[in-house]
C-alpha cells in the first residue's frame, strides 16, 4: 500500500498492528520510489480485511501494487556512543543524545529531510518521557529513523 | 555570489529569497528574522560568518518553511526550475529539501541550462535525491557523514534509512566505502566525508585527511555538518580551489570546537560564534 506521506504510513501501521493484522513497514519497489517513502506490505489474503479497517478510519492508500521481489528493509542496527555523562544512539543517519542524570534530550543530529530541524526544536530540552514522539510529529524517513533511535534510548534508559 | 537553497522548520515562512544577512545572531532574509540554531539557517549563518572574515562573497538565499510534508520544498524546487537561470551565482549549495527525484531532475536540468554553470554542492536531503537520481557525478561536492557515506556506497539504497546492514557495519572502512560509491557512480567529483577523521576526496582519490583538533562531543551536536558545508560553500565562493576549500573548511569547523570547548549538550549557535577565529587560524596554517 502506497500513501502520499510517510506520516500516513506510520498512522496506518499503528492502526493495522493495533488490530493484529500482519503488516510490515518496508521500502517501496524501485518502480515507484520517489526519494523519501515507505510502504506497507501485507499478505494478499488479508486485503479485504485491511481495506475495511482503513475505509472505516478514512485512511485509504493512494494505490495498492503487487510485489514479487523482496522489498527493502528499514535499518535495524544501532550504534551507541557513551560520552560518560551523555549517551548517544545512532539509527541509520539519525543521532539522539541524552544526559544520563536527567534523561533530557540535549541534541539531535544527522539526517537530511526537512522535519529534522523541526523534530529537534520540539524535542531538545525535554526529557525522553515528556518529549513528543518522532512518529507522532515527523513526516519522513529521517523522522522514522529518529523514532528508532528514540526507542532504543528509552529501552537503554528504562523509560 | 554564493547561492544557498533549503528550508526552515516553520510553516509560516513562505518562499522567500534575496541577499542574506546575519544581524544580532539571527538570519535576516526578505524582512524575516530567523533563528540559526539548526538546519539551513545554521549553514547560512556559518557561511555569513565566514564571509565576514573573508570579506565576501555575497550570499543569496532561497528558503521556504517545511516541517517534512514537502510543501515548502516543492515551492523551492518550482522556484529554482523557473528562476535559477536568472541567478548570477558562482557556487550553488543545496541543503535540507525533501528528497524527490522528479523535482531534483527538473532542477538539475534548469541548472545545466545556465549561461555559466556554477560549482554545485549538495548536502542533506538534496544529496540523497542526487544520488538516487543516478546523476551524482553532475555535482562538484557531496558532504556525507559516515552513515551517509554507507548510503552512497549502497547502490540499492534510495535513502540512508534503507542502507543494508552489511554495508553499515563497515563504517570504519571509510576508504573502501568511498571507492564503492565511485565504482557505482554514486559520488560527486569531490567528497568531504565528515567523521572522526574528515576525508577530502577528488575523483576517487583521498587527497587529504583532517583529524585534529578532535572533539568527539561534536558528533552529537546537531548542525556541525551544516556549519562545515556553510564554510565550504563560502570558501569556494571566495575563490578557493575546491580541495583547499575543503581542507580549510574541515579544519576551521574543528577549530570552532577548540574555541567553544564543546560538550555533547553544546548548541551549534555557540560554535558559529567561533568561526572568525577558527577560520583565521585554518587559513593562516593551511599548506602552501
Amino acid at each position: 500500500m502506497v500513501f502520499e506521506h510517510t506520516s500516513e504510513v506510520i498512522r496506518c501501521e499503528t492502526l493495522l498492528k493495533g488490530r493484529e493484522l500482519p503488516v510490515r513497514v518496508m521500502g517501496p519497489p524501485p518502480e515507484i520510489q520517489t526519494g523519501c517513502d515507505l510502504v506497507i506490505e501485507f499478505p494478499l489474503i488479508e486485503e479485504l480485511n485491511i481495506r475495511r479497517v482503513l475505509e472505516q478510519a478514512g485512511m485509504l492508500p493512494l494505490t495498492i501494487v503487487p510485489v514479487t521481489a523482496p522489498l527493502l528493509t528499514p535499518v535495524d542496527l544501532f550504534a551507541v556512543t557513551d560520552f560518560g555523562d551523555y549517551l548517544m544512539v545512532r539509527a541509520a543517519n539519525m543521532k539522539m543524545t541524552v544526559a544520563r542524570d536527567t534523561l533530557e534530550i540535549v541534541n539531535i543530529s544527522g539526517g537530511g529531510c526537512p522535519d529534522v530541524p523541526y523534530l529537534a526544536s520540539e524535542m531538545v530540552g525535554k526529557t525522553l518521557a515528556a518529549a513528543p514522539r518522532p512518529r507522532d510529529i515527523g513526516h519522513t524517513l529521517c523522522g522514522y529513523a529518529l523514532q528508532l533511535a528514540y526507542e532504543e534510548l528509552c529501552r537503554r534508559c528504562s523509560v | 555570489m554564493l547561492g544557498i537553497v533549503g528550508t526552515v522548520p516553520d510553516i509560516r515562512v513562505p518562499l522567500i529569497h534575496g541577499p542574506a544577512r546575519l544581524v544580532d545572531g539571527h538570519l535576516r532574509l526578505a524582512d524575516r528574522r530567523l533563528p540559526v540554531n539548526r538546519g539551513t539557517p545554521a549553514l547560512l549563518a556559518a557561511a555569513l560568518k565566514a564571509a565576514e572574515y573573508l570579506d565576501g562573497p555575497e550570499i543569496y538565499a532561497v528558503l521556504a518553511g517545511d516541517r517534512g510534508t514537502g510543501q515548502g520544498s516543492r515551492s523551492v524546487y518550482a522556484f529554482l526550475t523557473e528562476q535559477v537561470r536568472e541567478l548570477d551565482v558562482q557556487v550553488l549549495t543545496f541543503h535540507y529539501l525533501l528528497p524527490d527525484v522528479d523535482w531534483h531532475n527538473k532542477v538539475l536540468f534548469a541548472v545545466e541550462a545556465m549561461a555559466r554553470r556554477p560549482l554545485l554542492i549538495a548536502d542533506a536531503g538534496f544529496m540523497y535525491a542526487a544520488k538516487m537520481s543516478g546523476q551524482a557525478s553532475a555535482y562538484d561536492f557531496f558532504t556525507p557523514d559516515a552513515g551517509e557515506l554507507a548510503f552512497l556506497a549502497d547502490a540499492m539504497a534510495p535513502h540512508p534509512f534503507y542502507t543494508r546492514g552489511f554495508i553499515l557495519h563497515q563504517h570504519n572502512k571509510v576508504e573502501e566505502l568511498i571507492h564503492q560509491a565511485y565504482r557505482d557512480d554514486n559520488a560527486a567529483a569531490h567528497l568531504v566525508v565528515k567523521g572522526e577523521t574528515d576525508y577530502i576526496v577528488r575523483n576517487d582519490q583521498v587527497v587529504a585527511t583532517v583529524g585534529s583538533p578532535s572533539f568527539p562531543a561534536m558528533e552529537a551536536i546537531g548542525g556541525t555538518g551544516d556549519t562545515l558545508t556553510g564554510l565550504l560553500s563560502c570558501l569556494c565562493g571566495a575563490g578557493f580551489e575546491p580541495t583547499a576549500a575543503a581542507v580549510a573548511a574541515a579544519t576551521a569547523n574543528r577549530l570552532c570546537g577548540l574555541f567553544a570547548n564543546p560538550t555533547p549538550a553544546t548548541q551549534v549557535a555557540e560554535l558559529i560564534d567561533a568561526i572568525p577565529q577558527a577560520l583565521a587560524r585554518a587559513v593562516r596554517d593551511r599548506p602552501a
